[in-house]
C-alpha cells in the first residue's frame, strides 16, 4: 500500500461522498455524471484518435501501400462516425455543460438528474452497438452514410452502425432538455438571464439545436436503415424516391450539429477571455444573442452542402447567401472577444493560450468556410483536402482547444487539484504548432485538386501530405501529455482553493470539489457576470467564502 | 403560479367540436373541388381539431407565455425545413435566367 | 419565475424531489420538460411528414390513386376512437385536479380501453393490406408488394388498384410505404403511451396522485394528446386525398 500522500480534503464533497462501483453508476449527481462523460468521451476520442492516425501514414505515400482500398474507406468513414457522434457533439455539453450549468446558475442539480444519467447509458449503449459494427466488419460509406451507396451498394455493417447513432441521438437530445428546462426554471434568486454567464447562453443555443436538429436525422437513418433491410424506397431512385431528399434531411441536422460542436467552445473561450482579460466581455448582449442567431441561422444554410448535388441553382443561391449571413453571428463573436482583450489585464495562463488559439484558428475556419460558401468557388473546392481543412479548423482548432482550455480551466474545481502549470503551456504550444502543420498543408493540397477520400495521389502533392503527417505526429504528442499529466495531477497535484483564478462566477463560490448539493445554502445574486472590480463587496456564499480575501 | 382547472363543459364542448370536425372532414372529401381545394379544406379542419387539442385538452390557452414558444418554435422550425427543402424541389424546373 | 421561489418553504410533499425548491417550481419544469419533449416529436414526425409532401406533390395521381384503396371507414371509425380516449385522458387529469380518485382511475382504464381499440382497428388493416399483397418492399420476406391491377370493362373488385391515367403501381408502393411507416410510427408510440399509463394505474390505485401532486399524470397526458394530433393530420392525408375520385 502507498501512504495516502496529501490530506484528504476538509470536507465531504462529491467525490468523497460515497465510495464504490455503484455510487457511480447509479448517481444522479450532474456532477459525477460528467465524469462518467469525459471517462467515456475520452475512450472514444481515443479510438477516433487512432484512426485518424492510420489515414495520415497511409497517407505517406502516394500509392497506398498501408491499406487497402477497402479497409482506407472504413477507416475514414469510422474515425469520421466516432469523432462526430461519440466525441465531438457530445464533448463539451456532457462533461464541462452537465458538471457547469447547475453551479453557474446556483442550482442543485439539472431539473431531471434520473433523465441526465439515462441519457449517459444510452450514450453508452449507442456507443457498444457502433463498436460491434466496427469489431464486425465496420462500414465504409462516409461518415454522411449517402444513398443509394448506402441503402443498396455497401457491402458493410450499415446498419449496425446507423442504430449505434439513432440510439446515441437520444442521448443529446435528453441532455439539451435537461439544459433548456434547468436555465429556464432553476435559476437561484437574482440571477436574471442577463446576468448568467455566456458559456450558459452557448449551452441554452446549443440545446435548442440538439432538440430541434436530432429528431430530424433520427428519422432520417431510421428510414435508410429500413430502406436497406427491406428494399422499400423512399431515397432509391430505382423504387421511385429521391436521393436528395436523403441528403436535405441529413444536412438539416448536419450542418446545426457543427454548431452543436462549436456553440458551446464559444461559450467556454467567452469564459476564457472574459476572466483571463478580468474585464466584461466587451458587448455582452451582442455576444449573447449571438449565441441564438447561430442556433437559428444555423438552421438555414444546410444546403451549401448540395451545391454540385444538383440541388436547383435558385435554391444554391438562397442557400449560399444564407451561408453568407451566418457568418455575422460568429464574426460579432471574434470582433468582441478581441475588443474584450483591448486594455485588459491579461494573463497567459494554459486555458487563455487554449482560448487565444481557438480565436485564431476558428477565424481562419470560418473565413474558409466562406469560399465554400461561394457558389462558383465551391465546384472547385468541392469534395477536396480545402474542405477537410476547413472543417477540420472548426471542429478541432475551435471545439477541441475550446474543450481543452476549459477542461484545464475548471480542472481545480472538478477535481480539487491543481495541473502543473509549466506541462500546461508547452503541451498548448505544442498542440498550437502541430495543428497548423497538419492542416495548413491541406488547403493548399486541395486548392491544388487533392480529392478527399482517395488514397492514391499524384506524387507531386507527397510533399504536402508528409507535412501534414509530420504534423499530426506533434499534435498526438500534445494531446498526450496533457493526458498524463491531468490523469498525474487527479492523485499528486496540489490540493486547489476554492477560487484558483479569482473570478466572481458562481461555481467558484463553493468548495473544490463542490459538495453534492453544489452550494451550503441557496446562492442569492447581486452582481452582473464578469463584474471583477467590486469583488470584496460581493456576498460570498459558503464555507470557503474565505478565498475572497486572496484577491 | 397556480394551476388552473378547465371545466367539464368546455372538455365535453371540445369532444363534439372534434367529433363534428371529423364527420365533416370525411364527409367533404367525397366532393371532387377544383385545384388545390380538396388538400386546403382537409388540412384547414385537421389544423382546427389539432387546434382545440392544443389549446384546451393540452391547457396551452391557460399555460404561461414560454409553452407558446416552444410550441411556436416547433412550428417555425418544420416551417423552415419545409420552405428550404421546397425552394429546391419547385425551382429544378426553372430555366436558367442569366 | 425564478425570483418566486426565492424564500417561501412549504410544507415538504413526499412528492418533492430534493432539488426543486417547492412543488411549483416542480410542476413547471415537469410541463416544460414534456414540452419540449414534443418539440423533438414534431421534427421526428416531421421529416416523414416531409417526405410524404415532397412525394405526393410529384405522384399525385398514384398517391389518390393508393389513397382510394385504403379502408375511409375504418379510418374514421379509429379517429372517433382516438378522440374518445384523448377527451377521457382530459378527463382523467380533471378527476385528479379535483381529487376524485375512483373516477380518476375510471377514466384512465377507459382511456387505456380505446386505446387498445384502436390498434385492434389498426391491425385489421394491415391484414387486409397484407392480403391484398400492398405490403411494400420486403417488410414481410416472401411476400412482396404484388398487388392485382382492375382490368377495363371487368366488375369492379374493391381488392385491386384501380390505376387512373399518370398513376404507376412503383409510386403506388412509395405511397404504401410511407404509410406503413408513418402509421406504424405512430402506432409504436401509442403502444409506448399505454405502456406509460399501465405504470400511471399502478400507481393511481395506491393513492398516489392528487390535488397537490400530478404530474406524472398531466404530462402523460400532453404525450397522449399529441400522440391523437399526430393522427389527426394522418387520417386526412393519408385515407381522404384521392377519395373524390370515385370507387372505392
Ligand atoms: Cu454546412
Amino acid at each position: 500500500m502507498e501512504e495516502f500522500k496529501v490530506p484528504p480534503p476538509s470536507k465531504i464533497n462529491y467525490l468523497n461522498a460515497e465510495y464504490g462501483l455503484k455510487s457511480w453508476l447509479l448517481t444522479r449527481d450532474h456532477k459525477r455524471i460528467a465524469l462518467l462523460y469525459l471517462g467515456s468521451i475520452s475512450f472514444f476520442f481515443m479510438i477516433g484518435g487512432i484512426y485518424a492516425m492510420l489515414i495520415r501514414l497511409e497517407l505517406l505515400t502516394p500509392h497506398g501501400q498501408l491499406l487497402t482500398s477497402t479497409t482506407y474507406n472504413k477507416v475514414f468513414t469510422q474515425h469520421g462516425i466516432i469523432m462526430v457522434f461519440f466525441f465531438l457533439i457530445p464533448s463539451i455539453p456532457a462533461t464541462l455543460g452537465n458538471f457547469l450549468v447547475p453551479l453557474m446558475i446556483g442550482a442543485k442539480d439539472l431539473a431531471f438528474p434520473r433523465i441526465n444519467l439515462l441519457s449517459w447509458y444510452i450514450y453508452m449503449l449507442g456507443g457498444i452497438v457502433t463498436i460491434y459494427a466496427l469489431l464486425a466488419g465496420g462500414v465504409d460509406t462516409g461518415w454522411t452514410f449517402y444513398v443509394p451507396f448506402s441503402t443498396t451498394f455497401s457491402n458493410s455493417y450499415v446498419v449496425a452502425t446507423g442504430l449505434g447513432i439513432f440510439i446515441s441521438g437520444f442521448s443529446s437530445i435528453l441532455t439539451g432538455l435537461n439544459f433548456i428546462v434547468t436555465i429556464h426554471t432553476m435559476r437561484a434568486p437574482g440571477m436574471t438571464w442577463f446576468r448568467m454567464p455566456l458559456f450558459i447562453w452557448a449551452h441554452y443555443a446549443t440545446s435548442l439545436i440538439m432538440i430541434l436538429g436530432t429528431p430530424v436525422i433520427a428519422i432520417t437513418i431510421l428510414l435508410l436503415a429500413f430502406e436497406r433491410l427491406a428494399h422499400v424506397g423512399i431515397f432509391d431512385p430505382a423504387l421511385g424516391g429521391d436521393p436528395i431528399l436523403f441528403q436535405h434531411l441529413f444536412w438539416f441536422y448536419s450542418h446545426p450539429a457543427v454548431y452543436i460542436m462549436v456553440l458551446p467552445g464559444m461559450g467556454v473561450v467567452s469564459e476564457l477571455i472574459a476572466n483571463f482579460s478580468r474585464k466584461n466581455v466587451f458587448g455582452y448582449k451582442f455576444v449573447a444573442f449571438s449565441s441564438l442567431a447561430i442556433a437559428i441561422f444555423g438552421f438555414l444554410v444546410w444546403g451549401h452542402h448540395l451545391f454540385v448535388a444538383s440541388q436547383s441553382v435558385y435554391a444554391g443561391m438562397i442557400f449560399s447567401f444564407l451561408s453568407f449571413a451566418v457568418a455575422i453571428p460568429s464574426a460579432v463573436k471574434v470582433f468582441n472577444w478581441s475588443a474584450t482583450l483591448y486594455k485588459g489585464s491579461i494573463s497567459y495562463e494554459t486555458p487563455m493560450l487554449y482560448g487565444l488559439g481557438f480565436i485564431g484558428l476558428f477565424t481562419i475556419g470560418g473565413m474558409t468556410g466562406l469560399f465554400l460558401a461561394a457558389l462558383a468557388v465551391d465546384v472547385h473546392l468541392s469534395d477536396t483536402y480545402f474542405v477537410i481543412a476547413h472543417f477540420h479548423y472548426i471542429m478541432v482548432g475551435g471545439t477541441l482547444l475550446a474543450y481543452l482550455g476549459g477542461l484545464h480551466y475548471w480542472w481545480p474545481k472538478i477535481t480539487g487539484r491543481m495541473y502543473p502549470e509549466g506541462w500546461g503551456r508547452f503541451s498548448a504550444l505544442v498542440v498550437f504548432i502541430g495543428f497548423n502543420l497538419t492542416f495548413l498543408p491541406q488547403f493548399v493540397l486541395g486548392y491544388m485538386g487533392m480529392p478527399r477520400r482517395y488514397h492514391y495521389y499524384p506524387e507531386e502533392f507527397q510533399v504536402l501530405h508528409v507535412l501534414s503527417t509530420a504534423g499530426a505526429s506533434i499534435l498526438g504528442v500534445g494531446l498526450l501529455i496533457p493526458a498524463i499529466y491531468l490523469l498525474w495531477s487527479m492523485r499528486y497535484g496540489p490540493i486547489a482553493p476554492a477560487n484558483p483564478w479569482h473570478l466572481p462566477g458562481l461555481e467558484w463560490r463553493t468548495q473544490s470539489p463542490p459538495p453534492t448539493e453544489n452550494f451550503e445554502q441557496t446562492p442569492v445574486v447581486t452582481w452582473e457576470a464578469y463584474e471583477f472590480a467590486p469583488i470584496d463587496e460581493m456576498e460570498v456564499v459558503g464555507r470557503y467564502g474565505e478565498s475572497k480575501a486572496e484577491v | 403560479m397556480s394551476e388552473h382547472i378547465v371545466s367539464v363543459k368546455v372538455y365535453f364542448a371540445i369532444f363534439l367540436a372534434l367529433l363534428v370536425g371529423t364527420v365533416l372532414t370525411a364527409w367533404v372529401a367525397f366532393f371532387d373541388f377544383p385545384g388545390p381545394l380538396n388538400a386546403i379544406v382537409a388540412l384547414t379542419i385537421a389544423c382546427i381539431k389539432a387546434a382545440l387539442v392544443i389549446l384546451y385538452f393540452m391547457h396551452m390557452r391557460y399555460s404561461s407565455r414560454l409553452i407558446w414558444v416552444v410550441f411556436g418554435a416547433a412550428l417555425f422550425w418544420l416551417a423552415i425545413m419545409f420552405a428550404l427543402t421546397f425552394s429546391d424541389y419547385s425551382t429544378r424546373s426553372w430555366l436558367p435566367v442569366f | 419565475m425564478a425570483e418566486s421561489y426565492a424564500t417561501e418553504h412549504e410544507v415538504s410533499h413526499p412528492g418533492l424531489q430534493h432539488h426543486f425548491e417547492n412543488m411549483d417550481q416542480q410542476r413547471e419544469a415537469s410541463a416544460l420538460g414534456m414540452w419540449v419533449f414534443l418539440v423533438t416529436e414534431i421534427m421526428f414526425f416531421g421529416g416523414m411528414f416531409l417526405a410524404y409532401t415532397l412525394y405526393r406533390w410529384k405522384y399525385p395521381e398514384s398517391f389518390e390513386v393508393a389513397s382510394n384503396h385504403l379502408d375511409i371507414w375504418l379510418g374514421a371509425v379509429n379517429t372517433v376512437v382516438l378522440i374518445c380516449s384523448s377527451f377521457t385522458m382530459a378527463l382523467t387529469v380533471y378527476c385528479t385536479q379535483i381529487g376524485r380518485q375512483q373516477l380518476q382511475i375510471l377514466f384512465l382504464v377507459l382511456t387505456m380501453i380505446f386505446g387498445v381499440t384502436f390498434l385492434g382497428i389498426k391491425a385489421v388493416e394491415y391484414k387486409q393490406k397484407y392480403d391484398d399483397n400492398l405490403i411494400p418492399g420486403r417488410l414481410i420476406p416472401g411476400h412482396p408488394f404484388n398487388p392485382s391491377v382492375q382490368e377495363e370493362g371487368k366488375p369492379a373488385d374493391k381488392h385491386k388498384l384501380h390505376l387512373i391515367p399518370g398513376a404507376t403501381v412503383r409510386n403506388v408502393e412509395l405511397f404504401y410505404w410511407i404509410y406503413f411507416a408513418m402509421t406504424g410510427m405512430h402506432a409504436l408510440h401509442m403502444i409506448i403511451g399505454l405502456g406509460i399509463m399501465l405504470v400511471l394505474l399502478f400507481f393511481s390505485v395506491r393513492g398516489r396522485y392528487g390535488p397537490e401532486y400530478h404530474n406524472p399524470i398531466e404530462i402523460s397526458g400532453l404525450y397522449w394528446h399529441f400522440v391523437d394530433i399526430v393522427w389527426i393530420f394522418l387520417f386526412p392525408l393519408l385515407y381522404l386525398l384521392g377519395r373524390h375520385i370515385g370507387h372505392g
